[in-house]
């Protein structure tokens, strides 16, 4: 049975057709957009009139997110900014340690289990005048139980007495650069960089299952999206051990679940012969609504966190240069098995060596297979230089570039670590569009909230959180930034030519707003109300999810 | 107080010969219950003949060793492996070719019931200069170097004795701390990196020399009766003079209580002594014939005690 969608505005990506006032969708394809006369030429159809004062767009696409943020969520939201969780529930961002205080106190009262740790998130005293957090403060909420905070870095945590107290760590003598020590000569609670929080985790509630899923957290991610008006969203670093792969079949099959997952296999545990082996069975294993079949490397480390690999002259405050976390020989023996075996390979740089490091590695394992539409992504490459994109250009790479990095954390990268000059080039978005490499933007989320909306208004106006504008040459326009959170995520998914535009033949995957993006103006794209997603033609009210 | 369980880092850039040297060490464990930890984007590459099971990513190893991989989280690693409850005597990890042994070092110093025994760092004597001026690499492979107590200089045999001599030198000025122990197939004695033996009732003279299957090694046992400063014993023997690469052994400390000394090159380290330890303080010291100071070994005896 078709029907017929009446909406004020359809905004398609289809540059032969890029507006329309209707679009026809049958068994949850596109028949096409264009006027009801046209449309009706296929056939006896409803008239559905729910959008007829709406907005459509393409479902949006999020290239670079973890379903983990659907985990987050169970823990007490700490962060600055205010931020929306699954269930629609905004919380008010925190702006003192005071603030911060109450609502784990609230918490806390809400716990009846005495040993059960109180988790948080997201808090960044970068906004509270660089006050350092100490247990001290933490204990005001509970000496009797464990509280750990991770910070919206996600490479510091502040704990309470009580958590040290069960790490063993609450001892004088400590010696180590990620814990710093009060005047008692004991750990003042802030535990910096993964050595120092790993031996916390397992005491307040954050083991190493940072990044994995459980199936309450994939639902819980995939009614965010419908809020975000996200239809396809990669989840960009999993390990996809059998029994998630099949919990995440069968979620993800559910009749109402909302959203398509392109789940990414990290390369870690396995050598590179057995992770192409295993992402081609993988891939093979696919459906609809769950993508398998791509490989993720972690080439540098976190570019606030001082471990991305820069070239010289390195960080603008001294630090030492970065670290590695592969190898060249492995990185190239990865490419070379992906290249013959058609996978596509994200590498995750943050630094511009690690970014070198990947194109001098891809242009020899290219030789040895050459591959014309590999569609090798380089995610976040926030530093990358403009000789680098023509590279990218030249070797058929694409670019998923983090300009929310530039709104939460371009005013450290200004003051301390990379220095202005680069601060302002940082996620060079209208470097790689000038250079021709297919572009994505991305959230990171949970490490910045999911939102391409917000993520479009970052790479329009970038705007840092003090207001300062970083990279006025970098800025894109907004149709520009439109056409990446759509079918520029959607190339680099290797998805285009299924979603990303409303046109014919197409996934009937809308984003349902109540402004109209091309017209609010780029300084508002974030403020773009967002009623809800249609995915493969079933409607999802953000309401209602 | 418990016992800590001494931790071995085995590190180096790829192909170094990390992996040759656990082999080895598991052959050569000599009754002791080694776990080994293994970071490396591979399956678990222990020589087949040495596997007596294997479960998913756990391998049982005849001896009672054990053997299991770790992806980035060598914290929570290390966390598991303690909680499955096998007794462990000496636990080694080898790190992934690009990690830099000293933040490892670090952490572990966090962890309860573990304490760093030594690092070693194996060079690939064709390679190695090379590889520390590579413009990706070669911050990472001195960093290695550099964070070495003994340097493993590996496959000597395929470069001439000058350029061994040569690549020693050049050691020495980018790991300064570390002792260096040229090998073939990363072929070394297993007490360099795990300790000796010290027997519980041995019968050993104060001063008896054991000559090593591998030529060039000198193995000396020394006794003390009464107590001793520990620590300072420790410090003594990490004097490069003595020409030791090695001395592990069993000491009454000043309060009469037995302690555990481990000296690797440089580092020394004084835990408390595991509580079946009985008879007179002992010690193994492991060194190059050619170099140690035997002399001022034995003297160490009247001077430590107190």
């Amino acid at each position: 049975m078709t029907t017929i969608y009446e909406a004020r505005k359809v905004v398609t990506m289809n540059p032969s057709r890029p507006l329309a006032t209707h679009v026809a969708v049958r068994d949850g394809r596109i028949l096409g957009a264009g006027s009801l006369d046209e449309l009706a030429g296929w056939g006896a159809y409803n008239l559905d009139r729910t959008f007829a004062d709406k907005v459509l767009m393409p479902g949006l696409v999020e290239g670079h997110s973890h379903v983990a943020e659907g985990v987050q969520w169970r823990f007490v939201y700490c962060g600055y900014f205010d931020r929306t969780d699954p269930d629609g529930t905004t919380w008010p961002g925190l702006r003192s340690i005071e603030e911060v205080l109450a609502r784990l106190s609230a918490a806390n009262a809400g716990l009846s289990d005495p040993k059960r740790p109180l988790t948080g998130w997201a808090l960044d005293p970068i906004y509270f005048d660089n006050r350092r957090i100490t247990r001290e403060d933490l204990d005001r909420v509970t000496t009797t139980r464990p509280i750990g905070i991770m910070h919206a870095s996600g490479h510091i945590m502040n704990v309470n007495t009580r958590a040290l107290e069960l790490a063993g760590l609450l001892r004088a003598g400590i010696n180590h650069p990620g814990i710093p020590l009060g005047s008692d000569g004991l750990p003042t609670g802030e535990m910096k960089g993964p050595e120092a929080m790993t031996p916390l985790g397992p005491h307040v509630g954050l083991d190493r299952s940072l990044l994995a899923s459980d199936e309450p957290g994939l639902r819980a991610f995939a009614r965010l999206c419908v809020r975000k008006g996200v239809t396809t969203a990669a989840d960009l670093a999993n390990l996809l051990p059998r029994p998630a792969v099949e919990m995440m079949l069968r979620v993800c099959g559910e009749g109402n679940f909302p959203a398509r997952i392109v789940s990414l296999r990290i390369a870690r545990d396995i050598s590179p012969a057995e992770l192409i082996d295993r992402v081609v069975e993988l891939r093979k294993s696919s459906s609809d609504r769950l993508r398998l079949g791509i490989v993720k490397v972690i080439v540098d480390g976190s570019i606030q966190g001082f471990s991305a690999r820069l070239k010289p002259p390195g960080y603008y405050n001294g630090a030492p240069n970065g670290l590695w976390y592969v190898a060249p020989e492995q990185l190239r023996e990865i490419f070379e098995r992906a290249l013959a075996a058609g996978i596509q390979v994200h590498s995750h740089t943050n630094g511009d060596q690690a970014t070198e490091l990947v194109l001098d590695t891809l242009e020899l394992a290219l030789r040895k297979s050459p591959s014309p539409d590999h569609r090798f992504t380089l995610q976040h490459c926030q530093l990358a230089n403009a000789a680098q994109f023509r590279r990218m250009r030249s070797l058929g790479m694409c670019v998923n570039l983090f300009p929310n990095h530039h709104f939460y954390w371009g005013d450290q990268h200004y003051a301390l670590t990379v220095g202005p000059e680069r601060a302002e080039r940082m996620n060079a978005c209208a470097t790689a569009l000038a250079s021709g490499v297919p572009m994505a933007i991305h959230s990171d989320a949970p490490v910045t909230p999911l939102g391409p909306l917000f993520t479009a208004w970052c790479a329009v106006n970038r705007v840092t959180a003090s207001g300062r504008v970083l990279g006025m040459q970098e800025r894109i326009s907004v149709a520009d930034a439109l056409r990446t959170i759509t079918l520029g995520a959607a190339y680099t998914l290797g998805l285009d030519g299924e979603v990303g535009s409303i046109e014919c033949g197409k996934h009937a995957d809308f984003a349902v707003l109540e402004d109209d993006p091309t017209e609010i103006g780029g300084e508002r794209l974030k403020d773009v109300r967002i009623w809800g997603t249609v995915q493969d033609g079933r409607i999802f009210a953000a309401a209602t999810i | 107080m418990t016992v800590s369980i001494p931790v071995s880092l085995i590190g180096g850039y790829l192909g170094a010969g990390k992996t040759t040297l656990v082999n080895s060490l598991l052959r050569h464990a000599g009754g002791r219950r080694l776990a080994v930890l293994v970071n490396e984007f591979g399956a678990l590459p222990i020589d087949a003949d040495l596997i007596a099971a294997r479960d998913d990513n756990l391998i049982s190893i005849s001896g009672g060793c054990i053997c299991c991989s770790f992806g980035s989280d060598l914290v929570a690693a290390l966390i598991d492996i303690r909680t499955r409850g096998q007794p462990i005597d000496h636990l080694l990890i080898e790190t992934s070719g690009v990690a830099l042994p000293g933040s490892i070092v670090q952490s572990i110093a966090l962890l309860p019931g573990l304490a760093i025994d030594g690092v070693i760092v194996l060079a690939d004597a064709e390679t190695v200069e090379e590889r520390a001026d590579d413009r990706y690499m070669g911050d990472t492979v001195r960093g290695q170097l550099a964070g070495a107590d003994i340097v493993v200089l590996n496959k000597v045999d395929l470069v001439s004795p000058e350029r061994v001599a040569a690549i020693s030198r050049w050691l020495a000025e980018i790991a300064p701390g570390a002792r260096i122990v040229p090998a073939e197939k990363a072929d070394i004695p297993a007490e360099i990196v795990l300790g000796g033996q010290p027997e519980p009732r041995s019968m050993a003279p104060r001063l008896q020399p054991s000559r090593h299957r591998t030529s060039g090694y000198e193995t000396l046992n020394l006794e003390l009766d009464s107590p001793v400063d520990a620590e300072k014993l420790g410090r003594i023997l990490a004097d490069p003079r003595l020409g030791l690469l090695r001395t592990k052994g069993f000491l009454r400390g000043s309060d009469g209580a037995f302690v555990t000394l481990h000296v690797v090159g440089q580092r020394s380290q004084v835990e408390p002594a595991p509580s079946w330890i009985e008879g007179p303080g002992r010690l193994i010291c492991i060194g190059f014939a050619a170099e140690m100071d035997r002399a001022a070994i034995e003297a160490l005896r009247p001077k430590a005690s107190l």
